[in-house]
């Protein structure tokens, strides 16, 4: 991440005057509110942070920032945030968006992001549907959930999105819950910190097509133990765990990947001569 | 018969492209949502559901999967069907290449929707006309009705000639919009599109492979008989439409001649913008203006001697586009230019971009485009339209 900058923004400041188009309660408010507060108690700047998303309602959040955004293509934010963050190691990259993009078409490149370990921050807001379709199942989904695309249900077994990461190489593995936006933040805030590819997991409710998720505030809970070094323990807890404990599961030292050169930080009165015409 | 549609139904396109498809009976749907035509696999997959499709549903984790599914079940001798739009399509793009070559009969239907970025949802044809080159069947729908009957007879075209075939149906316009659809019995549809029967299959009792490493000879060899069997399309859809007509009472020509008879202007497009031109053309008949419209519903293999034939004669000619090559215009424009070319006595060839990114042109403004080209000269390039 970048270092403190002088000039502290408040968490309102990193927010746009774009009107969300999330259904009313969508969890990814929420989201957006912690990724917000997060920020601002890293002391960071607008400029200083990218948002990447892919495709669904989620990956709209970049949209409702004061940070630079990217909405990339369904499945692709993580190879473009690569990217970036290996041009311009300067600058807080941060990869967000459902479980949906992240897991079924970009499912490959989660995976090799995580082995990668480039300094990035993934923030997956999981809701368990595809919402921007209209409700059918994604990786996430219950195998009985019935929809209009799978009858029944999907029939498959879920994706388990932590413990993939954790066998494929991330660095930082935490799961939060979007309606608890101080702890989301802090948790956001310790994945930006913490070098190497940090993998967030938000439970975030889809009221409009899974309104039994109104439920999950009173099934999470914070996890009974504090984060683990050691990447088996931390697989076992959370394969033994019901989905609901909160908090950060895992944090690794591996050595991040780093480009060759580094460039020189830039100022904002350096970008905006760049920008003059 | 158990769970016959009645004849008249009220549907949007993509449901229509769904009872067509639920009529030809495909045995696998690989399927992936994307908007504007997630309807069509979620209508397919309640008739599976409740016992009235026999199918297997099958959800991969994109739309390149689901067309590498669908390569593998055609070529083990299933019939496939699927549908897509826009990214969806574009995703595709690599597979369908090999569908092509892999002479897999898949039909898709894809509704056409722009492509990002930046992102949209409206109605445009880049997205399927980009795929121009992958050697698939291409159809144009104006209708739920076209869709319908066209679903339909892409099957019994694409297994005829063993080449895929994509349907395509403007986004919101044609895809969302209700129209009352005559849907046939499925006794019909069986005596018209028998099963799936090719003549080489993934079979273990009899083994052959797809897909080898091949000498310069034998790939140069497989894109002419690739090329072969596109030839053989516009035959093998004059004995279809012939058959439908029959069956049906209602006739799907590869390209529709709409009031052409004496015709000095000829209004050339595809898609949804057939319907509105038809209106134009009512309106400049009522008026005495002798202007007619020329439908391309097969656009892959194009039909250029049916083309010629149809366009010959003519003093004007106005071409809508509702897509946009950067570089060369519009697509429509320039291979119609093509087509004619060496034509005795041509025709004006005005190319229009009219409709790109789902931008409405009413039938006001394609008798005003009409008018604005008879009194002009024909610009080599295509030339925008404001909405």
């Amino acid at each position: 991440m970048n270092a403190p900058s002088a000039i502290v923004l408040a968490a309102k400041d990193f927010k746009s005057d774009t009107k969300p188009v999330w259904c009313p309660g969508c969890g990814d408010f929420g989201v957006l509110t912690s990724l917000a507060r997060a920020l601002a108690d890293l002391s960071l700047r607008s400029e200083e942070v990218v948002l990447v998303s892919g495709i669904g309602c989620s990956s709209r959040l970049p949209a409702y920032t004061t940070c630079y955004g990217f909405h990339g293509v369904h499945g692709r934010a993580l190879p473009l945030a690569t990217g970036l963050k290996i041009a311009r190691p300067d600058l807080t990259v941060i990869a967000l968006g459902g479980d949906g993009d992240g897991y079924s078409i970009g499912g490959n490149h989660f995976l090799h992001a995580c082995r990668r370990n480039v300094d990035l921050t993934y923030i997956v807001m999981d809701n368990h549907v595809y919402g921007m379709t209209k409700g059918q199942a994604s990786p996430t989904t219950e195998p009985d959930w019935d929809n209009p695309l799978t009858p029944g249900g999907i029939g498959v077994r879920p994706f388990q999105p932590l413990v993939i990461a954790l066998a494929s190489g991330a660095n930082f593995v935490a799961r939060a819950f979007s309606g608890n936006i101080v702890g989301s933040a802090e948790i956001i805030a310790e994945a930006i910190r913490t070098p190497g590819f940090a993998f967030v997991e938000i439970l975030s409710p889809c009221v409009t097509y899974r309104p039994e998720q109104r439920q999950w505030k009173e099934l999470v809970r914070p996890a009974p133990v504090g984060a683990t070094d050691d990447p088996a323990r931390a697989a076992r807890r959370i394969l033994t765990d019901d989905g609901f404990n909160l908090g950060v599961l895992y944090c690794g030292s591996r050595k991040p990947y780093q480009p060759q050169t580094v460039r020189e930080k830039k100022t904002l009165e350096d970008v905006a001569r760049e920008f003059r015409l | 018969m158990r769970n016959a549609p009645p004849d008249r139904m009220l549907l949007t396109g993509n449901h229509a492209v769904a009872w067509a498809a639920r009529l030809a009976r495909p045995k696998v749907l690989p399927v992936y949502p994307i908007t504007p035509q997630t309807p069509i696999l979620e209508k397919l997959s309640e008739f599976e559901a409740k016992g009235e499709l026999d199918a297997e549903v099958i959800t991969p984790e994109s739309e390149h999967s689901v067309m590498a599914a669908s390569i593998a079940a055609s070529l083990a001798g299933a019939r496939v069907f699927t549908a897509t739009a826009s990214q969806g399509l574009l995703l595709m793009h690599e597979l369908l290449h090999y569908a092509s070559g892999a002479r897999a009969p898949i039909v898709v239907a894809n509704v056409n929707r722009t492509v990002a970025s930046p992102w949209g949802f409206w109605p445009d044809e880049t997205d399927s006309l980009a795929q121009r080159d992958a050697g698939w069947i291409q159809f144009y729908c104006e209708s739920a009705q076209d869709c319908l009957d066209t679903v339909i007879a892409a099957f019994r075209i694409a297994e005829s000639v063993l080449v895929p075939a994509m349907v395509n149906l403007d986004a919101f316009y044609v895809s969302h919009a209700l129209e009352p659809v005559s849907v046939p019995g499925q006794e019909l549809v069986d005596a018209f599109l028998p099963p799936y029967s090719p003549p080489h299959r993934i079979d273990p009792q009899n083994p052959e492979s797809w897909g080898n490493v091949v000498s310069q000879e034998m790939y140069c060899r497989h894109r002419r008989d690739l090329g072969e069997a596109m030839a053989r399309v516009f035959e093998v859809a004059l004995e279809t439409e012939r058959e439908w007509s029959r069956l049906t009472g209602r006739s799907s020509p590869i390209i529709e001649r709409y009031r052409c008879e004496g015709a000095r202007t000829v209004i050339v497009a595809m898609g949804s913008l057939c319907g509105t031109a038809r209106d134009a053309v009512d309106a400049l008949r009522e008026g005495a203006e002798a202007v007619g419209l020329l439908k391309v519903r097969l656009f892959r293999p194009l039909p250029v001697e049916a083309l010629r034939a149809a366009l010959a004669g003519v003093a004007e000619i106005l071409v809508l586009d509702r897509n946009y090559s950067p570089g060369y215009g519009g697509v429509l424009h320039q291979e119609l230019r093509g087509a004619l070319y060496g034509i005795a006595d041509p025709p004006k060839i005005h190319g229009r971009l009219a409709g790109v990114g789902g931008v409405n042109v009413s039938a006001e403004r394609i008798a005003e485009l009409v008018r604005e080209a008879a009194a002009g000269e024909a610009r080599r390039e295509s030339v925008w339209v404001e909405g």
